[in-house]
């Protein structure tokens, strides 16, 4: 092997050195299709966007003189008799984390060039988080009927409905685009579009699904447990 | 190009990570469930939370396997939002008071 050359780089060298040299050196600083890079460069935008919503909740939260609603019973579901809180979202979480493997595994089948497995497990992506997108409108109907509004509701603090409709419907927006953008993916895979240009874009496909999937965590995490 | 690590992972580990995922998701319910309250309860959510979150952009968004050029420019802005949230409760708290201190009067 030849010495290492101080302005040239394979994107071999680990570590910080090695990252020094990928932006140093002559030549694109990120080993990815710009595909990629663009995609996680639009997923940090997106993570400040559910930041900031999510601070904003806390904010109001933390601000609220009146009880802010027992989310426990407020998303609880009596099934076969038996009570149960946040079983609905307690059930909504698991599809989305089902569907996350469904796409982890399709985008590993699709670099192995399996385009069959790569469109049924595409397909069931998109199929978990339609499923997804429906629980949640049936919550958004039982919370309107229940007379959930943004500006007020029954149980407690005003604030609560707000936050509810803007961080879940921001959320299940992205679920829809995801899943819309899947079904188009999962076409285009079954037609053979991708065979000349190799199978990037079912990665870049699920880095966009799995972050939803990630925005979810926390918004279980900090709007329905909390 | 050297991207694909993705041909190079056996299928198992997707779906333990996907079995360790539905753990940690049934193990936050539990905390729920069980009406855990208080300190214990925000470590617990936070706790799982941190976990889950980890293993999602680490094994399923395949970042622990990029070059340290990806993981600082998409790590280090993130900083940011601890600022905010920073100030967002020192803000929350302040108004919380003055809530108190000037409508609860009546």
């Amino acid at each position: 092997m030849k010495p290492a050359d101080p302005i040239s780089s394979d994107y071999s060298q680990p570590g910080v050195p090695g990252m020094v040299r990928d932006w140093g050196a002559d030549k694109q600083a990120f080993d990815m299709p710009w595909g990629k890079l663009m995609m996680w460069i639009f997923l940090l935008s997106d993570t400040f966007i559910f930041s900031i919503f999510l601070t904003g909740y806390m904010n109001v939260r933390l601000s609220a003189t009146d009880p802010w609603p027992p989310t426990s019973e407020v998303f609880a579901l009596t099934l076969g008799g038996v009570y149960l809180p946040l079983v609905l979202i307690a059930i909504m979480t698991f599809i989305l984390i089902t569907s996350s493997g469904t796409m982890a595994m399709a985008v590993n089948y699709a670099y192995r060039g399996d385009r069959r497995r790569t469109v049924i497990l595409m397909a069931a992506t998109a199929v978990l988080g339609a499923s997804f997108v429906g629980l949640q409108a049936f919550e958004w109907s039982k919370l309107i009927h229940e007379g959930v509004r943004p500006w007020g509701n029954p149980w407690g603090a005003a604030q609560f409905g707000s936050a509810f409709f803007m961080i879940t419907g921001f959320h299940g927006l992205h679920v829809s685009a995801g899943v819309i953008y899947l079904a188009i993916i999962a076409r285009k895979v079954a037609r053979g579009d991708y065979e000349k240009k190799g199978y990037a874009i079912v990665e870049i496909t699920g880095l966009y699904w799995h972050f939803v999937d990630l925005v979810w965590v926390f918004i279980f995490a900090f709007f329905y447990l909390w | 190009m050297s991207d694909t690590a993705g041909e190079q992972h056996p299928i198992g580990i997707y779906l333990k990570i996907w079995l360790l995922l539905f753990i940690l998701s049934a193990c936050s319910y539990m905390v729920d469930y069980f009406a855990v309250q208080s300190y214990l309860r925000w470590t617990l959510i936070i706790t799982f939370m941190l976990l889950k979150a980890g293993l999602i952009v680490a094994i399923f968004m395949h970042f622990q396997w990029e070059r340290l050029a990806l993981k600082y420019t998409l790590l280090l802005p993130t900083l940011a939002i601890l600022v905010l949230i920073s100030l967002m409760m020192i803000e929350g708290d302040y108004t919380f008071a003055t809530r108190h201190a000037f409508f609860d009067r009546g």
